[in-house]
């Protein structure tokens, strides 16, 4: 697979690190959310087939977290954007 | 051996002679020569045995489609099993063996298999082998395996290297046969970026094989104007000898090059063979096409074979197979074969046509409505049977038949993304399915258009789309005259009423084992394949598959595309394991991490372990010492009593710096690090999200906002992962910037009472207890130069770590151990540090083994509740903090000179050793040279209330039962005075 990464341009997959489910970017509160709410964060994840957001790292090269949104049937690749620019739109701040 | 079925033309270098064996005799053959081709040309038919039934068998094909003439090629260390014969090309000196057969290729032990046909049917090993299920692994599978499999291995290192390549290019074209090369002329031209790749070592395709013309010229020769034209163009690139194995994603192909495979051993520094991973913008699929067999009653006798293949042989290698030769057809291609081999000057003594009516062949025995339904002929062909229109039967005399039923287009790579090929009735075959692999697209025979005109006109015509798509003009084609003949086939798939007939040569799959299938309710195609094995041998099914299925579709009554097919998986044809691996292999494939002490240590003659990448002393043996256990034991005390030095470089090392340092430290890591004073250390644990302890390490505070961070050896990588993952995706506004500094900074911990007077002849400042009081750490100098110090410790000794840049480690252990020597210094290794460790009761991987909490390890009170972190939430599960969970303890034989056993589990005594009254088990062992007896760590169910009690340890692998005692982990100085001092 090829990921066009945002800053680099195409790169191989082999460069990269998969984790998972791009839902992992939402860690509830630590001090405010209840042990389900970090049980469903930590354990429930959507199955798609079909496009599916998940998070690339690229480990062989500049050490960005990625969200690649790809087309688990197909393998396409819909969209690539800095993890960091994502979590920000969601909210995530300090 | 004369050539004796050599007659005139082809595409062989007639001024030189090769000389090859096969199965020990001496054989000549001519460049251009594939072994089969070489060995026909001797009269040799007969070239291996079959798979299960040990049938002799000979070539069907000429290509790499090949099911039956399977060899071992070459001896030795090169020997390799399975070879086609077909498309192993000749060379001087080259040697063969055939395989499946004992004790000779004539004569054949486990032919007798043939005779017990009846019981050798599908689902044979299935129903047979079933009872007694403890037979199996001792008795069945070992007869099964040495009577069935095909060729041997050598069991010998392979003397070859093999490497990988990495290739890019706009257009990506499969298959240099006429539609190849039209598409790569108009892709050639126009100056896009064109690779070129052909399985065979000689382009052209079915063009070598043919008689026909391609405007004025032989179409051999307009090929190989179209191949020096496009080497002749630096945008193209030209690879013979290199099979296209799969379609992987985003236009990435897989191909396997050959690169000295026609060579009696590589040329010095090259590879056997190179794997290419081409990255493509488009690419096109010139694959042409595979002809089909017709299943008739013992069709698989050497001299029977497809006939376009008999037709190569003559026009491309001029060879006649057989000096009669028949055709049997349901199709216009095989009365092509039997023109071109007449016009070869063969005698074709009958063309069986399946067809009623129509035109007959000038000059030939054509008979029209016949079947050809049964053939004899011990050890090859010498007469087939013929059934006539009129019902009579007939036999002919004849030593080679060429069989077609049609032919099928190479649809395999497009099926590589589960795409299905769809069928197309007025060619009788399957054509690719539309549009599955983005940016593919398929031209001539593969994709259905079987004529040379139409292969000549799709390819050109595909390349030019590919070219309008990455904005690239072509220029006008110029494409020659060629033959447009339509495709004429009436399907006929088996002679009914047959039942020995193959279908699958390479595994003896038959229209028998099809009907017991069928009458067994195996219909899906799916369960067909898996029950008769049918098309999953090494050829996987290229000339079976589809008649198979046709043949299937007849029995219950559906039509073809009812039936439907398997799809096709990469890769196209065997690849050679060693060509996967490339350069990786041995050492290469996993290299070695030196430490900076390394060339020191090797130099003292120490053993050294892996540690993942790392190479680390193990133990330092002195002169005298005869078991490793008196180099640890030595080391251990000697640091214990004065000082011992350890490089311990490896452990993973990060500076984290920004004003949000000390927060991030908060979230990452369970206990506190923002109200850790500047210029000291603090032990650390980090755990999962799911609350499982994760790593540890100390990590010290060198200014305001700058903080230097250790983990394990094991997870250096992935710790630092996930604290990237944490900056800049859980906490992206963060001030606070990550840099893995492992490899700057040579690291070495200095232990043991001598410790602080050993050091202080090295640094440049005070390091007093009162200057430099334990968990201190800072930035000091050595001899002017900068370094970092820590005074933590492992081991439970007065101890500090050293760090001086990586490229002073070598002087700074040599140095260490010069002012060192007044102090008796020791080096330990790894197993001394072990043993420091558990007598001090530190956890380390064998405790950290992922499954293990803070609370179990006795350090629950580490996880902050004040602050969120990484895994504080789940940490407080309720079944991870049931007050009788497992706890970290000590452990000690009752009997001081009992030993005890790694993996031992912990039981009351007098209970009986079963899982339901285990109540923890032993995590490291060690003796303790100290205490001269073992020590253990281990989880126990409510272990920190059971110190005292007396247990056993019992291994029932190991057959031991031993008496302990439960006592604290702290086996040394327990109330840590030794470090403060």
């Amino acid at each position: 697979m090829i990921i066009h990464h945002p800053i680099l341009g195409p790169r191989d997959a082999q460069e990269f690190v998969y984790l998972g489910d791009a839902s992992l970017i939402g860690r509830p509160d630590g001090l405010t959310a209840s042990i389900e709410d970090f049980h469903n964060y930590t354990y429930l994840r959507d199955n798609p087939a079909g496009a599916h957001r998940e998070l690339w790292y690229h480990e062989q090269g500049d050490r960005s977290w990625l969200v690649v949104t790809r087309n688990t049937l197909t393998h396409e690749i819909l969209q690539v954007e800095l993890a960091r620019d994502v979590a920000r739109a969601e909210g995530r701040s300090k | 051996m004369s050539q004796s079925n050599r007659i005139s033309g082809g595409l062989i270098d007639r001024s030189r002679t090769l000389r090859f064996h096969f199965d020990g005799l001496p054989y000549l053959g001519h460049p251009g020569d594939t072994l089969a081709s070489a060995l026909l040309a001797n009269g040799v038919r007969l070239m291996g045995r079959s798979f299960k039934y040990h049938r002799p068998r000979g070539p069907i094909s000429a290509g790499s489609e090949e099911p039956n003439a399977l060899v071992e090629l070459r001896s030795g260390a090169r020997q390799e099993p399975n070879t086609r014969a077909t498309v192993a090309e000749l060379f001087d000196g080259l040697t063969a063996q055939s395989q499946t057969r004992w004790p000779s290729l004539k004569f054949d032990a486990l032919a007798i298999n043939d005779r017990f046909n009846s019981f050798l049917t599908a689902g044979f090993y299935y129903k047979t082998f079933m009872w007694p299920a403890s037979f199996w692994e001792k008795v069945y599978e070992p007869i099964i395996r040495r009577a069935a499999g095909l060729g041997s291995l050598t069991k010998l290192e392979d003397p070859d290297s093999y490497d990988k390549g990495f290739l890019h290019c706009d257009i990506l074209i499969i298959g240099a046969g006429p539609a190849g090369l039209s598409a790569a002329l108009t892709a050639g031209r126009s100056g896009a970026r064109v690779i070129l790749a052909d399985e065979d070592f000689r382009m052209g395709g079915r063009l070598n094989a043919e008689t026909f013309e391609l405007g004025d010229q032989a179409g051999f020769v307009w090929a190989d104007a179209a191949v020096a034209e496009l080497s002749s163009l630096p945008n193209v690139r030209l690879m013979t000898r290199t099979t296209v194995v799969g379609a992987f994603d985003h236009g990435i192909y897989g191909a396997v090059e050959r690169v000295s495979d026609h060579l009696i051993e590589p040329a010095p520094g090259k590879p056997r063979q190179t794997f290419w991973r081409i990255y493509s913008q488009r690419a096109i699929l010139t694959g042409g096409a595979t002809e089909r067999p017709i299943a008739f009653e013992n069709n698989d006798r050497p001299g029977i074979m497809l006939a376009g293949s008999l037709r190569a042989y003559a026009n491309r290698w001029g060879v006649a197979v057989g000096e009669r030769t028949a055709i049997f057809t349901n199709n216009d291609d095989g009365l092509r074969t039997a023109r071109d081999l007449q016009a070869k000057g063969v005698d074709v003594v009958a063309v069986i046509d399946s067809r009623d009516g129509g035109e007959l062949l000038p000059g030939i025995r054509h008979l029209r409505g016949a079947e050809v339904i049964d053939s004899a002929g011990r050890l090859g062909l010498s007469s087939i049977t013929v059934r006539h229109a009129n019902g009579k039967t007939e036999v002919i005399k004849a030593t080679a038949l060429g069989v077609s039923g049609g032919w099928n287009p190479n649809v395999n790579i497009t099926s590589h993304h589960r795409s299905r090929p769809i069928w197309r009735d007025d060619i009788a075959a399957f054509v690719p399915g539309s549009g599955e692999i983005a940016n593919l697209s398929v031209a001539g025979a593969a994709a259905g258009t079987l004529s040379t005109h139409g292969a000549l006109v799709t390819g050109d015509e595909v390349a030019r789309t590919a070219l309008a798509s990455l904005g690239l003009t072509a220029t006008a084609a110029n494409l020659p005259k060629a033959e447009d003949a339509p495709v004429r086939i009436t399907p006929m798939w088996y002679v009914k009423g047959s039942n020995r007939a193959w279908i699958d040569p390479q595994n003896d799959v038959t229209v028998k084992d099809i009907k017991l299938a069928h009458q067994e309710n195996f219909t899906s195609v799916e369960h067909l394949k898996r029950y008769t094995t049918l098309g999953m041998a090494t050829d996987q099914g290229k000339t079976s598959n589809v008649l198979g299925l046709a043949v299937m579709a007849g029995l219950t009554g559906k039509s073809i595309p009812d039936t439907g097919t398997t799809v096709y998986r990469p890769p196209y044809t065997p690849v050679a394991l060693g060509a996967l691996g490339g350069r990786g292999r041995g050492q290469e494939f996993k290299p070695f991490r030196l430490t900076p002490s390394h060339k020191w240590a090797q130099e003292q003659g120490a053993v050294f372990v892996e540690v993942g990448y790392w190479l680390r002393t193990q133990w330092l043996p002195k002169a005298g010492e005869t078991t490793w256990r008196q180099s640890v034991d030595r080391e251990v005390l000697a640091t214990r009593k004065s000082v011992g030095i350890c490089d311990v470089t490896t452990l993973g090392k990060i500076d984290i710096q920004g004003t949000d340092a000390g927060a991030f430290l908060d979230k990452v890591y369970a206990n506190t690090f923002s109200t850790l004073a500047v210029g000291k250390c603090r032990y650390g644990l980090m755990l999962r999200e799911d609350g499982m302890v994760f790593d540890d390490g100390t990590t010290a505070r060198m200014g305001q906002n700058e903080y230097v961070t250790t983990t394990t050896t094991a997870n250096a990588v992935t710790v630092f992962r996930h604290l990237e993952f944490c900056r800049q995706v859980l906490w992206p506004d963060m001030d606070v910037q990550l840099i893995s500094t492992t490899e700057a900074w040579a690291q070495f911990s200095v232990a043991g009472p001598n410790a602080r007077k050993l050091l202080q002849k090295v640094v440049d400042q005070d390091i007093s207890d009162a200057a430099f009081p334990y968990m201190g750490a800072g930035n000091i100098t050595v001899g002017g130069l900068r370094a970092r110090l820590f005074r933590i410790s492992f081991s439970g000794e007065l101890a500090y770590e050293i760090a001086v840049p990586t490229r002073y480690g070598d002087a700074m252990i040599r140095k260490l151990m010069e002012a060192g020597a007044e102090f008796d210094a020791v080096v330990y290794g790894t197993e001394a540090l072990g043993v420091m460790r558990i007598e001090k009761g530190h956890v380390a991987g064998n405790e950290l083994n992922g499954t293990s909490t803070a609370l179990n390890m006795g350090l629950g009170k580490m996880v902050s509740r004040k602050k969120d972190s990484i895994g504080m939430v789940l940490s407080q599960r309720e079944g991870m903090t049931r007050d009788d969970g497992l706890r970290l303890v000590g452990v000690k034989p009752v009997n001081p000179a009992a030993e005890l056993k790694a993996g031992s589990h912990f039981l009351k005594t007098g209970v009986a050793a079963k899982a339901e009254n285990d109540d923890g088990w032993l995590t490291s062992l060690v003796y303790s040279p100290h205490l001269g007896h073992y020590i253990a760590l281990g989880y126990l169910k409510d272990g920190s209330n059971r110190i005292g009690e007396k247990m056993r340890a019992v291994n029932l692998l190991a057959g031991t039962d031993t008496e302990i005692e439960i006592v604290s982990p702290h086996f040394i100085d327990p109330e840590g005075e030794r470090l403060r001092a």
